[in-house]
């Protein structure tokens, strides 16, 4: 299956830019399904990790109001092209996926 | 039968202690329950922040429309220039629960976060930022016109 995640770099000047999307629906549990006329229930990623040459470089608590397919970026110093960047995140009914990938 | 127990204890024992080594979530701050949960701006961030100061600061910037058409998208950019930072957190003061996100930055991160979050109705939105073990804050109104909990 295709990973949720999509991560993408870019470092200028000895500063790294680091830009994701999640694929994930973000429930909060107050939207009623058209269909089914029922609540549907309560489903969001609350933890998002990213690693850098597997030391925590950012870390994510979030609640449900986070937007569905979550995007986050930020910015760190000290990433060499080509160094380890890996991202993995876990919901409330403990799905959760990861990807890594190299520093451009 | 009391070897046979043992074993099973010790195999119980032995499954969580790996589960436990592997989870990567395990050495960082626990999801905060009780501050995810309040339902009123004052009760969240005093369970996130107990017994704590917080310090308006004018070096905290939200980037953010004054005027939101679709609350369930709101674009967010936070930057700031305080020094040492340890982490960024958004409010929003009107929403079901106003602890909206965390983020723990760690040594080498530059003061900067961009997400996109839910606003249900016309809100401030509080950022606070973690700064020399010290909190600072700034608030931003904006309007709503379509809500984004639904």
């Amino acid at each position: 299956m295709a990973s949720t995640i999509r991560l993408k770099t870019k470092t200028n000047d000895g500063v790294t830019t680091v830009r994701a999307i999640i694929r994930h629906p973000m429930e909060t549990g107050f939207r009623i399904d058209s269909e089914t006329s029922e609540l549907v229930p309560v489903h969001y990623i609350n933890e998002v990790i990213v690693k850098h040459n597997d030391i925590v470089v950012m870390s994510c608590d979030w609640s449900r109001a986070v937007s569905k397919n979550p995007y986050l970026s930020f910015m760190f110093k000290g990433a060499s092209v080509g160094d380890k960047l890996g991202l993995s995140w876990s919901d409330n009914k403990n799905n959760t996926d990861s990807i890594e990938t190299r520093i451009e | 039968m009391l070897r046979r127990d043992t074993l099973k204890y010790l195999a119980s024992g032995s499954m969580i202690l790996v589960s436990g080594l592997f989870k990567p979530l395990a050495v960082l701050a626990k999801w905060n329950e009780a501050a995810f949960s309040a339902v009123d701006y004052d009760e969240a961030i005093a369970a996130y922040f107990p017994n704590q100061k917080i310090k308006e600061s004018e070096q905290i910037s939200i980037g953010v429309h004054a005027v939101v058409e679709n609350g369930a998208v709101v674009p967010i950019k936070v930057k700031t220039d305080l020094p040492n930072i340890e982490s960024i957190t958004i409010f929003v003061d009107k929403n079901p629960n106003p602890l909206i996100a965390n983020f723990d930055l760690f040594p080498g991160c530059v003061g900067f976060i961009s997400t996109r979050i839910k606003i249900q109705q016309a809100s401030n939105i509080i950022v606070t930022v973690k700064s020399n073990g010290m909190i600072f804050s700034t608030r931003k109104f904006i309007e709503v016109h379509e809500g984004g909990c639904g």
